[in-house]
């Protein structure tokens, strides 16, 4: 099989896993089922490991699969771009899949729905797959649209949940916002250059740099219009402030797909995209001190809410939020390889941490309150180990992936000079302290500390939305009832994924941000060149490490975990305190900064007012009331005047006849 | 001429001929017999089109399959037909959803069952007449002989309030058509007597002139598109019409009216269309961003699949008039994916209806428990209507925006908006159908679409996946005729 075939076969086989399972899902059975598309996004995963090693011995490929549409003269493809940062994306993506298919056979063994979450699984592999191989722009956005539906089908998988179904709507509705925005890049890119194609625009992009286009009655720089409106886009789908208000909702949805979807794969599809562009952003400051101060503001402040939620799912949700904002600072600023890495690491270690939230809750048969747990760690071996691995990585322990990850962000945010570097800077350092602080709060209270679960008067924490209303589950544990661990299709995911989650860092650091790993994949500007600043400073992964335990970062995040200690094994009255002498600012987090209030009335509130004024009144009143229905009254009316003329006695017309000849007589005799 | 038959003449009158062997079969005792005729005539009807498909030349940008006798000798009027890449598919489309109609009315209609198929197929064949008529004259009559069969469809079959929605329907749409017979025999005197709509394209006009016939075509097309602020007699007809009357009006009768500003007001005036641009601009933005607003809060399934419909034409006709490859090729793409998806989405109200005998969605909920199936084909209708990529709706979307943001960014910024309207309206109605618990014992008493009703949505789904994963075959067609239209429209046309 020659090597393009590879290419076809990557996306190909989950699309027909997706299509088998969807459409024959009931006729193969459950067993039939998982073994199809789980054969079928491994032979994914082998094919993409072909392509690894075949990129990796030097060679590219951009080219066309078909036609899609031509018009004018332009034609539109359907083609694949393989390259470097290309095969490392696939690679993210076909075994996080892999796992989270895996994963999937134990997590959702009860479920009715079981074929169809395979089918949507696949469906998103094949999608997501198409997202990071499309070679065009036209190509990229149906893969970024086809992942959002995937999503939404999956957050609302559970489709007799209310929550549930307002969180998809809602996620839907938040990525079309940033899809508008997208699509308006791409229609200025198209306006541009005259094609679509990821290599034609991106040979032709210094010729534009000084393009101006008329917008908003301004003259703006025409790169800086097009790479912020992409960029819309990417906060839509990565979540980025103020478009992040879908993420933790999303975690209504199963747990295997907040790990694969909401953690691993689709989330980051912003982060590729900006580092796919970065010839175009590499041409606007103003477009990536934009990217870098909304990402600044994510890291920290999504930070901040993952502190006081009691949902596993949803501290883990705010981690990500805030990592995703870590990933768009480095791209901010130009440190797009370093972006790349840490959304490699990330993927690793937060779908470890997500499917180990999910062990945990099928262990306290789906309660998801971390108050209601404590000391598992003596139940559940595996998920206590492995989640240790994943906190550990997340907070950046030396050694682990994270750390090199997370250290290569802050130290090139550090070295960057854009406008708002300082601001960033500050984020993703103070960051640090928050992530620790809320991973190990999390850690602790899960893991450690006294039992309280199967209580006798099981104290029911809600939380308002973040509890699941559920009514088709056994909730939580009865009393006397001791979790225990799960199954091994559970427990071996976690550990394969343990795997990376420590050493990929130490092994990756060094090929893949120094040793022009990603070659003519990224561009990166001579003014802006953060890389090989950081390539100057770096002397090894295990060098870096000592030189790095002397900086602050280091000891932020160590303060961050005693903290979590002291606060919740040691002194757990502290955190009550706190909150009783700072409510206003609990009460600020606890309502998000008031972001989903405020869209809610705005936006949502505000459509639907609008909608039935201009229905009731504009539509109803004034052009079906007045003009239409008035102009027939009007006929009606005048036709009921002119009938009484009609009455049909000779005498009347007799007369009327003799009265008009006689004004006509009369007139013709005045004049 | 395919096997020495004029295939466009076999496509207008075979179904019509059909229609009136049905309507012999008398009344409901030979229903079994109408029903059958009538999918033999509606399958035939759509077979003899396809040689249009097989046969036709995307290389020229003349008329093809040309028919021309004499008619009216006295006046100049032909029985003159034709097509080019601009008309052919919709008289594909056409005759194809005929075939889905009678499907759709086979069980549920069990009233004057003759009557209600012979009137589909009659208005089958009179629609591809308004296609391929070449005669202006021979247009109007096939242009208002079509309302007949529509008018007969809502007033007989339809619902409580049916006499108020044909008498609106009837009433506004012959209006328009009446401006429009004004226009053509102005433009009969100017040609020297011919009424051919090729010599029309040729003649020279003044602009006071041009900018009055535009405005006379402009009644007559834009009631049947339907254009803000013409367009309040469509959600009246949708909601009383029956499934299949809704499924026609919107995937065909909603189409003539944007091919009329293609075939005459295009390029018989030119001038005028340019000048009067920023208008038709306006107004299609306006239908767009207003119309899918009025869409949101409608609590009635049809009459906001009913809006969404003319949001939609809203895209068709910004395409048209901002005078582009991209604009025209993808208004189009639109209107035939229209076609397929609203015709869909009525189909599956319809399945509802049928069921349910409502049309409030407030009735509804948790639809999906008890029909997964149908949950899955309405979820795929429901994300075309809201132009997801991969679907037949993005295509046409995708082209008429990247048009326009060449003529104006704010064009692209305003219809753009639909990429959440749409979604917001549209995903909305689907969560409280389908989506949630089981809300009420006619919902628990459900059962799912039946191997009839699967066959249907199928074909669409289909139709509506491929032509999104594939749409060059479709585009190949239009190119040479669009690329035409676009250099006739560029011409000035007044008189030197």
């Amino acid at each position: 099989m020659d090597i393009q075939s590879y290419y076809l076969l990557v996306p190909l086989a989950p699309l027909l896993g997706a299509i088998v399972a969807g459409l024959f899902g009931r006729l193969l059975g459950r067993k039939m089922t998982h073994r199809v598309t789980i054969a079928l996004v491994g032979v994914s995963l082998f094919a993409s490991v072909k392509i690894f090693q075949d990129v990796m011995a030097g060679h590219m490929f951009n080219g066309p699969v078909y036609t899609w549409l031509t018009s004018g003269d332009t034609s539109f493809h359907i083609g694949f771009l393989i390259d470097r940062l290309t095969v490392t994306m696939m690679l993210v993506v076909t075994s996080v899949s892999l796992m989270v298919h895996i994963y999937t056979i134990g997590y959702m063994s009860e479920d009715a729905g079981y074929q169809r979450f395979f089918s949507y699984i696949s469906l998103f592999t094949f999608s997501m797959l198409m997202l990071v191989m499309a070679n065009n722009f036209m190509q990229l956005f149906f893969g970024w649209e086809a992942v959002g539906l995937v999503s939404y089908l999956l957050i609302g998988f559970w489709y007799t949940r209310p929550t549930a179904i307002y969180a998809n709507l809602k996620a839907f509705l938040v990525n079309r916002v940033g899809d508008f925005g997208f699509l308006l890049g791409i229609g200025l890119i198209l306006m541009v250059f005259g094609t679509l194609d990821y290599a034609a625009v991106f040979a032709n992009v210094a010729g534009h740099a000084n393009d101006m286009a008329p917008i908003a009655g301004m003259s703006v720089n025409m790169l800086t219009a097009i790479c912020i409106l992409l960029f819309i886009g990417a906060m839509g789908k990565s979540a980025q402030f103020p478009l992040h208000v879908w993420l933790p909702d999303s975690m209504e949805g199963p747990t295997p797909i907040s790990a694969l979807i909401h953690a691993a794969t689709m989330v980051t599809a912003g982060i590729f995209m900006v580092a796919r562009m970065s010839p175009m952003f590499e041409l606007s400051d103003t477009a990536l001190s934009f990217v870098m101060i909304i990402g600044a503001i994510t890291a920290l402040f999504m930070g901040f809410l993952g502190i006081i939620q009691n949902d596993i799912k949803r501290v883990i949700a705010y981690s990500t939020l805030s990592q995703l904002g870590y990933m768009t600072v480095a791209l901010g600023a130009s440190a797009y390889p370093v972006a790349i890495f840490h959304l490699m690491t990330h993927a690793f270690f937060k779908a470890l941490l997500f499917l180990g939230a999910g062990s945990v809750i099928i262990g306290m048969h789906h309660d998801q309150d971390i108050r209601n747990m404590g000391g598992l760690r003596k139940y559940m071996p595996i998920t206590w180990i492995t989640s240790l691995i994943g906190s550990l990585a997340l907070i950046g322990t030396p050694f682990f992936s994270g750390f090199y990850s997370k250290e290569s962000i802050i130290e090139s945010v550090g070295l960057s000079h854009l406008p708002g570097s300082g601001f960033a800077y500050f984020s993703v350092a103070a960051g640090v302290f928050v992530t620790a602080f809320y991973s190990f709060r999390m850690y602790f209270l899960v893991f450690h500390g006294k039992e309280r679960f199967g209580l006798d008067h099981h104290e029911h924490h809600g939380n308002h939305a973040d509890e699941e209303v559920s009514s088709d589950h056994h909730h939580g544990l009865a009393p006397g009832q001791k979790p225990h661990e799960s199954s091994w299709v559970v427990t071996l995911p976690l550990i394969l994924l343990a795997i990376p989650s420590v050493a990929i860092g130490y092994f990756a650091i060094e090929p893949m941000l120094f040793g022009g790993y990603f070659r003519d994949a990224i561009y990166i500007a001579q003014n802006h060149d953060v890389m090989r600043e950081l390539h100057d400073d770096f002397q090894g992964p295990f060098a870096m490490v000592f030189h790095d335990m002397q900086e602050l970062p280091f000891w932020l995040a160590l303060a961050g975990v005693v903290c979590a200690w002291w606060f919740y094994i040691k002194r757990p009255d502290i955190p009550a305190a706190i909150q009783k002498r700072f409510q206003w600012i609990y009460t600020l987090l606890d309502n998000k900064y008031y972001f989903d209030r405020f869209n809610d009335w705005f936006y949502a509130g505000g459509a639907r007012g609008l909608s039935s004024f201009l229905g009731q009144f504009a539509d109803k009143f004034l052009i079906d009331g007045l003009m239409v229905n008035g102009s027939a009254n009007l006929v009606g009316r005048i036709s009921g005047v002119v009938r009484r003329f009609q009455s049909g006695y000779i005498y009347h017309y007799a007369f009327t006849m003799i009265v008009g000849v006689f004004i006509l007589l009369t007139i013709r005799n005045w004049f | 001429m395919i096997f020495g038959l004029p295939v466009i003449s076999v496509a207008i009158w075979l179904p019509i001929l059909f229609g009136i062997l049905v309507l012999a079969t008398g009344d409901d005792k030979n229903a079994p017999l109408a029903r059958l005729l009538a999918l033999v005539g509606s399958v035939l009807g759509f077979l003899v089109t396809l040689p249009l498909y097989t046969s036709f030349d995307t290389t020229t940008s003349n008329m093809q399959f040309v028919e021309l006798h004499d008619w009216i000798n006295r006046f100049n009027i032909h029985y003159y037909l034709g097509v080019d890449g601009i008309s052919m598919l919709f008289i594909l489309l056409n005759s194809f959803f005929t075939v889905i109609v009678v499907l759709a009315g086979w069980k549920v209609i069990e009233k004057r069952v003759a009557q209600y198929m012979a009137a589909f197929l009659v208005m089958s064949g009179v629609v591809n007449g308004v296609f391929a008529a070449l005669d202006s004259i021979l247009f109007y009559v096939f242009w208002e002989a079509m309302l007949i069969p529509m008018f007969i469809i809502i007033g007989v079959w339809g619902g409580p309030n049916r006499i108020y929605a044909t008498m609106k329907f009837f009433l506004y749409t012959l209006l328009g058509s009446l401006l429009m017979l004004v226009a053509l025999i102005y433009l009969y005197n100017l040609s020297g007597g011919s009424f051919a709509i090729l010599d029309f394209h040729r003649v020279a006009i003044p602009m006071t002139a041009q900018i009055l016939i535009f405005i006379a075509f402009f009644f007559a097309f834009a009631v049947k598109v339907p254009m803000f602020p013409v367009h309040t007699w469509l959600p009246d007809a949708h909601v009383e019409a029956p499934t299949g009357g809704s499924v026609v009006l919107a995937a065909i009768m909603l189409k003539v009216g944007a091919y009329g500003f293609l075939r005459f007001s295009m390029p018989i005036t030119p001038d005028a269309s340019h000048k009067m641009a920023g208008f038709m601009i306006a107004l299609s933005l306006i239908a767009i961003v207003y119309i899918g607003l009025v869409a949101l809060m409608q609590s009635d399934m049809k009459k906001l699949v009913a809006y969404s419909s003319i949001s939609h034409m809203g895209f068709v006709t910004l395409g048209l008039f901002i005078f582009n490859a991209y604009g025209l090729e993808g208004a189009l793409l639109q209107m035939l994916s229209h076609g397929f998806v609203a015709g869909a989405l009525f189909l599956c109200i319809g399945v509802l209806y049928d069921r349910m005998h409502s049309r409030k969605i407030a009735d509804y909920g948790g639809v999906a428990n008890k029909m997964p199936v149908f949950a899955a084909f309405f979820m795929l209708f429901a994300m075309a209507n809201s132009g997801l990529p991969g679907t037949s709706a993005f295509v046409g979307e995708f082209m008429v925006l990247m048009g326009a943001i060449k003529v104006n960014f704010w064009y692209a910024f305003a219809a753009g908006s639909t990429l959440v309207f749409g979604a917001a309206y549209t995903l909305w109605m689907y969560k409280r159908v389908i989506f949630g618990a089981v809300t009420n014992h006619h919902v628990a008493e459900l059962t799912d679409i039946n191997a009839r009703e699967i066959l249907i949505m199928s074909i669409l789904a289909i139709f509506v996946l491929g032509m999104g994963v594939y749409p060059l075959p479709f585009a190949e067609i239009l190119h040479t005729s669009v690329n035409d239209l676009l250099v006739h429209v560029a011409q000035s046309k007044l008189p030197l």
